[in-house]
């Protein structure tokens, strides 16, 4: 476990080495917000039928989505992963005395702790002090904001177990364009983050429950926005539990099982 | 133009020495705005229309902001990876040789497999086109063709402002991106629907109102007032690119290398 911590914190100094860029990713994401917040309130003004989440809680929705962007986002990858894999360098990787799958996990965790750190504070505080209808309000009550706490960091774990999959999908076939793309294109769309899951017709939303990638994004901003009650987050910590240990299972024998078929190339 | 041609033939053989790697990046790039436009879809079979506007108008000017972009991303990616050029010093070899730099860096790449993005809005562009009552005549048919490429023109101008940036920061500006990723997102809806200053910014400093905002107002019917104006709004929104190659002509002239 200490070595996973060191290797969290080693990531962590590096990644927050990046600051300009950050600035570009937030000037970016705060006109992005922006945009889909007029689109959707331009659909909105005319709805004939109430819509089942107001305009309200999916000004927050999109706020929150912005400034955790890489908390959520599927292809917010790691190349050297995918170069490692590739090239044949996993055979260094193979010879440390750690874990691969932990290893591997606690770098992916990493990035995107430290990339969201440096992006979230400057969208959430600009996005409170917006003029009325744009700004991002508190949560209803302080049970809340500790409900959305956990959710959001328990969907962060679960996403990157998500994300572990598709490094060990690289192994088979060796390309990562295809795996990021049906991971990045469907994981995407279902985890709400193209249009709102409520604002889905019913026979997607039940396949969207379904699904894992809801639970990365769609239900922490919902339990902030007090959109889905405390009771029912509740339940969906646990749910996010099961997904997570489930998935971690499977990752971790899934890349057993590939590693042990796995031929270095040389080179 | 004969040289740019050659440049064309030459990259495109080159990709095409990578067939499987092609078609399947040609078709990821198929993939990439469907769920966008899947959205699209959902959103109105939720709300039925967007101020006024209904899913198959928006669809056409969704159709013809992507159809401009993979277009433009795929012929003027030289400007859009400019950045590597200077860096490894590369853009010293442009200079020495007797053609225009414009032409040269405007050679140095494309990206054939924005085919795919280009097949998907042209299968909106057609279904939309199918399902809306418009009444042909020479004059739309010629607007619609003009909105196209006065988009590219201007994604292109964009691209060239953000390679001209590189001369002084060497790295690559994120930036951009609002102005060439945010400007399609934005505008694949009628720039009626946005706030007035946002509408007027990018009608008149980044013309994309111009381009299908104004334009597809003609095409659907809904002009009040002089059409022959409205028709010719993308030949004024094309203009947008000669202050970009201006700026450009003075970036190179500040230009020093990086050697390396």
């Amino acid at each position: 476990m200490k070595v996973y911590a060191s290797i969290l914190k080693i990531r962590l100094l590096i990644g927050m080495q990046y600051r300009s860029a950050a600035w570009a990713g937030v000037a970016t994401q705060f006109f992005w917000g922006f945009i889909s917040i007029m689109v959707f309130e331009a659909f909105y003004e005319f709805a004939a039928v109430t819509p089942p989440i107001s305009l309200r809680e999916l000004i927050t929705y999109i706020w929150l989505q912005q400034a955790f962007l890489a908390f959520i986002m599927l292809w917010f990858r790691d190349n050297e992963l995918f170069d490692l894999i590739t090239s044949g360098n996993i055979a260094y990787e193979l010879c440390r005395p750690t874990d691969l799958y932990g290893f591997w996990y606690a770098k992916l965790l990493a990035q995107r702790l430290s990339s969201a750190l440096l992006r979230c504070y400057p969208i959430l505080i600009l996005a409170f002090f917006l003029p009325k209808p744009y700004n991002l309000t508190l949560p209803p009550n302080v049970s809340t904001f500790i409900l959305f706490v956990v959710t959001l960091l328990l969907g962060l774990l679960l996403l990157v177990a998500i994300s572990m999959f598709l490094y060990i999908s690289v192994f088979i076939t060796l390309s990562p364009m295809g795996s990021l793309l049906v991971f990045g294109v469907l994981g995407e769309f279902f985890a709400g983050l193209i249009i709102p899951i409520p604002l889905m017709p019913l026979w997607l939303q039940k396949i969207a429950y379904v699904l894992p990638f809801r639970w990365t994004a769609d239900f922490p901003f919902r339990v902030y926005s007090g959109h889905i009650t405390q009771n029912d987050a509740v339940i969906g910590v646990f749910i996010q539990l099961g997904y997570l240990l489930g998935l971690l299972w499977l990752g971790k024998l899934a890349l057993n099982s590939v590693l042990k078929r796995v031929v270095v190339q040389g080179g | 133009m004969n040289l740019y041609f050659k440049y064309l033939l030459i990259l495109f053989k080159s990709q095409m020495q990578y067939r499987t790697s092609f078609w399947l990046l040609s078709i990821g790039q198929f993939f990439i705005p469907f769920s966008v436009f899947a959205g699209l879809y959902f959103l109105f079979e939720r709300f039925g229309q967007i101020k006024g506007w209904n899913f198959f108008e928006v669809a056409l000017c969704f159709a013809i902001i992507h159809m401009a972009f993979s277009l433009s991303e795929c012929f003027a990616r030289g400007f859009d990876t400019f950045s590597s050029l200077i860096i490894k010093g590369d853009f010293d070899r442009v200079l020495v040789r007797p053609r225009s730099t414009f032409l040269q860096v405007l050679g140095s790449k494309f990206e054939f497999t924005r085919i795919g993005r280009l097949a998907q809005s042209a299968i909106v562009l057609l279904w939309a086109l199918n399902n809306l009552p418009i009444e042909w005549s020479l004059l739309k048919i010629v607007t619609l063709f003009f909105m196209i490429t006065s988009g590219v023109l201007i994604f292109t101008g964009i691209y060239m402002l953000a390679a001209t940036m590189c001369f002084w920061t060497v790295q690559g500006l994120e930036v951009a991106n609002i102005f060439t990723d945010g400007g399609r997102e934005m505008a694949q809806y009628p720039l009626n629907i946005y706030q007035k200053w946002v509408a007027r910014i990018f009608t008149y400093v980044i013309p994309f109102g111009t381009v299908n905002y104004l334009p597809l107002l003609f095409i659907l019917g809904k002009t009040n007032g002089n059409d022959l104006l409205y028709m010719l709004t993308p030949i004024a929104g094309s203009l947008f690119i000669l202050p970009c190659f201006l700026v450009w002509q003075f970036g190179v002239r500040h230009y020093r290398s990086t050697g390396s």
